[in-house]
């Protein structure tokens, strides 16, 4: 048997042992063991190195406000750091190691901060690292960083999966301790939807560490017995593992559910951790109440920890925390622990009150001594705990010991109530701060309501259940209270704290894990820091990863008593979710990787994959870039042969994620007259117009087409990248703005595979897959018609063109948009057909001076790109109409578009290059305007680009000054047409035939 | 913002499946109304500590735009009704 494991007694299963490794030492421990419990079962008590002064560091606590006990629990993929060993359930195979140590746990190099600490005093990273600036981040940041740092988190790709799920419930009870167990049981045998939730993987609270008989058995067979009704009715939810770490905004509250952490290799059919977000009707804060340390010299020497955290060792582990215990406290709970703690077979060698008369004489365990108006003031060993020193009247003593336990009182946890802002209460009866009230949807029971005793807890959770159940129209059933053996006096007054042992002759730390002492917060209010928020920054006392769940209280108290006020008045630091670290992949879910963002693919990315496509991700899309063919050397050279293709032959392109919105109704041609700012109200039926639509601020908001197909029936085209945008624009429109009028509209973009057949052999390819004459007559530029290609598939046909040249858009219903290209595929094989990409076709609109959004950024009118001949002034009304009138976007100094081609021919010009007049010196002081769109142009055998140019109409001729300062590159470009290819428009309908 | 908006088609829903579009309070002007009413209309916005009315829509679910009255201090959704029966005099 290990050295410290008691003989009998605990909720292990000692029939199951398990072996396990820290800091590649071997240990063993049992099923139903925490990793904290089996390393102290096995006489370690040294666990960790604290952040700051690396002072050795045991065990504290039981739970999860421990702050020294951090490890770094596996490895590989799965290494996760900073876990709390009091949380991490014990499991075969288990690897640990501790962290802030070098090269090791008993010999650390850092600890010389220690020494050097009247140097590292609070407020010493502000004072000595203030300035020079540049030291900051090359010297004294990686200095610190590597010095006082937590664990390493592994690089590797998680292989694990995660997940967030909702859930809705009548009543939460979080916590499943006395209080929790009976509110989850009223309300479950009453008929709500209950879900209780506790952090913890054994259900009971404390009632696992009771040591009193309840209806003269166990405590904690009590607590299975309830957990087992609990879980036969079907309309409770347990979640073990489960912490609920925030609440939020109409009562939903966030939790983490560890649902594979405990498994030495999870399996891939679960998530590791599964965020719940539960929509609770009403809530119970049965989170108990955490013990305060006391604040004595010595009192972060291995060895020393809370007293409650002691006695669930000895009755929930079966482990005496020490041979030889001493019992601190400044309170009657002190007392009944030492006692508890004697009847679980651990020897309490002495019990030291700082009371001098206690209100309660606890009858004392043989051998024990008991010291009364007693103080730590420090503590004696090296690496562990093996005396104390106190003085009684004037009176030192020195006592031997190897574990100290600390009763300095209870804090309820009140963390979650006070997440919306509301502060903790000090309560002068209870000596503690109690939940503020925040309303019937969200109530505290039992401990966390600031009850002391197991019957009034037991109590109250009946009680607070019983009145959501009436609250929500049920009648509750009566759920009759146990008999508790020995029951203690009810909750009356409570004995002040004791926030300070007077007299410390080391160290007496207030927060364990920032290594804040009660001198750093005298400090503090000496220098004006005096303040709750104002000391906690200074002093970074509870700003470490416990966020002071054992030193928020104690700091609020010094700070009071050493302004003399009450701890009511100095107040305490704010309460934020997540009550304990959550990890990212639990925040993350399942948004990770190629499912991070929806992949949306065209429905003919089956056919450009097959033709041997390069994708780019344009926004969610994945768009075919290129098609690269063998023997071309780089992308550009399969860019430059589907562009000649195009302009010589014939070339196909999917146009698919463009957006398509249909729209019907009386009103439609009105609507779509106030959406775009030309005339679309005498379009023809069979026609298609360019449009462009404005913000109401009167710059360009989208560009695309409008087709009337039919009297009331019309299709629009808007860009891939304001597709959304333009949808929920004409919702507004037509719910917000105008109502009154008749039109009805939905997304088609989906529906529909579109693809645009460009070159001067357009119309002999796409005659060959559609019955109907394509002739220059029947389908003239801008028709918009519905079309049979041959075998019946009925499509849609659009002359419209991008590149300039002969051009036809065909639309298909999606499913057979793969067929249909590659039909016209096979026909355009004699004409010498190529598919062409994204970047062809921002050559091909580059080359005949059409806009994007690279030009419409949302800071240029119709004028500025050269569209201002489309506002139609005598219109009424049109959004945006009343704005672009203002006489700043008139103004004649405004950039308007260009062509740029650069003086050397071989100059690439570079998007985002500003313009300056030539012989000016480069400043953006100097600023003409900027190149929005470059490309090499193949059919002109040299660079081209598009700019906005103040006043850049009148300059055609001039050379300008092109300067990328990010490319540290100035060369002359000469102003010429945005239009370079085909500024007739000749090769729209060639005369001859092609 | 809450955490939930009862949607008036479709019930409390989440509130990642809404998107604010802001005050809903402003009415377009007239297309002959005067300059300082239409610049108030595109470019001035109050940034309410209490009760502020807004127009939401439903982009993940019925695609309505809806007219949200909440606390920007409580976070507390007063009230919500479809935007197009507010427009047309309906119940607000
Ligand atoms: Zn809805």
């Amino acid at each position: 048997m290990s050295a410290h494991r008691l003989l009998t007694g605990g909720l292990i299963d000692r029939g199951k042992p398990l072996s396990f490794t820290f800091d590649g030492r071997r240990h063993s421990g049992f099923a139903g063991d925490t990793l904290a419990s089996a390393l102290l079962a096995d006489g370690v008590s040294l666990m960790g190195r604290s952040f700051k002064y690396h002072r050795p560091r045991g065990v504290m606590t039981a739970g999860s406000a421990e702050p020294n006990a951090l490890v770094t629990v596996g490895g590989g993929t799965r290494r996760e750091p900073n876990l709390r060993a009091t949380m991490v359930e014990l499991h075969e195979t288990l690897t640990a190691v501790s962290q802030n140590r070098w090269p090791s746990l008993a010999t650390d190099f850092g600890a010389l901060n220690d020494r050097l600490s009247a140097l590292l005093s609070a407020g010493f990273y502000y004072k000595t690292f203030m300035w020079p600036s540049a030291f900051w981040e090359k010297l004294y940041e990686p200095l610190i960083r590597r010095a006082a740092g937590l664990g390493r988190a592994t690089l590797k790709r998680d292989p694990d999966a995660y997940e967030k799920a909702w859930a809705f419930c009548d009543l939460l009870v979080i916590g499943a301790g006395p209080a929790g167990l009976m509110a989850a049981l009223t309300a479950g045998r009453a008929g709500l939807r209950v879900i209780l939730a506790d952090e913890d993987f054994r259900l009971g609270g404390w009632l696992l560490s009771e040591t009193r008989l309840i209806d003269g058995r166990p405590a904690h067979d009590f607590a299975a017995i309830l957990v087992e009704e609990l879980a036969a009715l079907p309309n409770v939810t347990l979640l073990p593992r489960s912490t609920v770490f925030g609440w939020y905004d109409d009562n939903v509250f966030g939790a983490v559910e560890r649902v594979q952490k405990h498994l030495p290799i999870p399996s891939d059919k679960q998530p590791v951790e599964r965020i719940w977000r539960i929509v609770a009707k009403r809530a119970l804060m049965a989170t108990g109440a955490e013990e305060r340390p006391l604040v004595f010299g010595g009192n972060d020497r291995p060895g020393v920890m809370m007293a409650g955290a002691a006695l669930t060792y000895a009755a929930r582990y079966g482990v005496a925390v020490g041979k030889r215990v001493a019992v601190v406290t400044a309170s009657d709970s002190g007392r009944q622990t030492a006692a508890a703690l004697a009847r679980r077979g651990v020897e309490v060698v002495a019990l030291i009150d700082a009371r001098t008369a206690s209100a309660q004489a606890s009858p004392m365990p043989e051998g024990a001594r008991t010291l009364t108006g007693a103080h730590v003031v420090d503590t004696l060993g090296r690496l562990s705990v093996e005396g104390l020193v106190t003085v009684r009247a004037g009176f030192e003593e020195r006592l031997d010991c190897d574990a100290v336990a600390m009763a300095g009182g209870w804090n309820p946890r009140v963390h979650l109530a006070c997440q919306h802002g509301a502060k903790p209460v000090w309560s002068d009866v209870h000596q503690a701060f109690l939940p503020p009230d925040v309303g019937p949807d969200f109530q505290a029971a039992g401990a966390a309501a600031g009850l002391s005793t197991l019957a009034e807890a037991l109590g109250d959770g009946v009680r607070k259940a019983t009145a959501v159940v009436a609250d929500l129209g049920r009648s509750a059933p009566t759920v009759p209270l146990p008999e508790i053996d020995a029951e203690e006096a009810a909750s009356g007054a409570a004995a002040s704290p004791v926030w300070l042992m007077p007299g410390a002759r080391s160290k007496a730390f207030v927060d364990f894990q920032n290594d804040v002492h009660a001198g750093d917060l005298a400090l503090a209010l000496r220098e004006g820091f005096g303040h709750a928020e104002h000391a906690k920054r200074y002093t970074t006392n509870a700003m470490a990863t416990d966020q002071g769940k054992l030193s928020g209280v104690n700091a609020s108290g010094l700070l009071a008593a050493m302004k003399g006020l009450s701890p009511a008045e100095v107040g305490i630091t704010t309460y934020r979710p997540f009550y304990t670290p959550v990890s990212f992949g639990a925040l993350a879910g399942t948004a990770r990787d190629e499912e991070a963002v929806p992949h949306r693919l065209s429905p003919l990315d089956g056919w450009a994959k097959a033709q041997g496509a390069m994708f780019v991700e344009a926004g969610l899309w994945h768009r075919p870039a290129y098609f690269p063919r063998p023997g071309e050397k780089d992308w550009r050279a399969s860019v430059d042969r589907e562009v000649r293709t195009v302009r010589a032959a014939v070339g196909l392109c999917d146009v698919s994620t463009l957006g398509k919105i249909e729209l019907f109704g009386p009103d439609a041609a009105e609507f779509l007259n106030r959406l775009y700012c030309n005339p679309m109200l005498r379009l023809p039926v069979g026609k298609a117009r360019y449009g462009l639509m404005l913000r109401e601020d009167g710059m360009v908001f989208d560009d695309g087409t409008v087709s009337r197909l039919g009297h009331q029936h019309y299709l629009i085209t808007t860009t891939t990248a304001m597709a959304a945008k333009v949808m929920s624009h004409l919702e507004h429109a037509a719910q917000v703005l105008w109502p009154a009028l008749q039109v009805r509209f939905a997304s088609v973009s989906e529906q529909w595979a579109q693809m645009s057949l460009a070159g001067p052999k357009a119309r002999q390819v796409l005659q060959a897959v559609v019955e109907d004459d394509l002739s220059a007559e029947a389908v003239p530029p801008l028709a918009a018609q519905a079309v049979t290609l041959r075998g019946g598939l009925r499509g849609r046909l659009f002359r419209i063109s991008f590149s300039g040249e002969l051009a036809y858009e065909l639309a298909v219903p999606a499913g057979h948009g793969r067929a249909v290209a590659e039909a016209i595929m096979a026909a355009g094989r004699a004409h010498g057909i190529c598919p062409y990409g994204l970047e062809a076709l921002n050559v091909l609109r580059i080359e005949k001076g059409h806009v994007t959004h690279a030009e419409l950024d949302g800071r240029t009118t119709p004028d500025d790109v050269g569209l201002g001949h489309m506002l139609a002034r005598q219109k009424p009304d049109f959004i945006g109409k009343r704005l672009s009138e203002r006489y700043g976007l008139t103004a004649a100094d405004r950039g308007q578009l260009v062509g740029l081609v650069p003086v050397d021919r071989q100059r690439m010009i570079r998007a985002g290059a500003h313009l300056l007049r030539e012989g000016a010196k480069p400043s953006t002081l100097n600023d003409q305007g900027h190149v929005t769109s470059a490309c090499y142009s193949p059919t002109l055998g040299h660079p081209i680009a598009l700019a906005l140019l103040k006043s850049g109409r009148e300059r055609l001729g001039e050379r300008v000054l092109v300067w990328d300062r990010l490319h540290k590159e100035e060369f002359l470009a000469e102003v010429v047409s945005p239009v370079f290819v085909d500024p007739d428009n000749r090769k729209i309908e060639p005369k001859e035939p092609a | 913002m809450a955490s939930l908006i009862s949607c008036p088609h479709c019930g409390p829903r989440p509130k990642e499946e809404f998107a604010v579009r802001g005050d809903a309070t402003l009415l377009r002007p007239a297309p002959e109304a005067s300059d300082e009413a239409w610049h108030a209309y595109v470019y001035l916005r109050a940034n309410p500590r209490g009760v502020h009315v807004e127009h939401w829509q439903h982009v993940g679910g019925c695609r309505r735009f809806l007219v949200v009255e909440r606390n920007t201090l409580t976070h507390d959704v007063l009230s919500v009704a479809d935007a197009a029966e507010v427009a047309q005099g309906g119940a607000a």
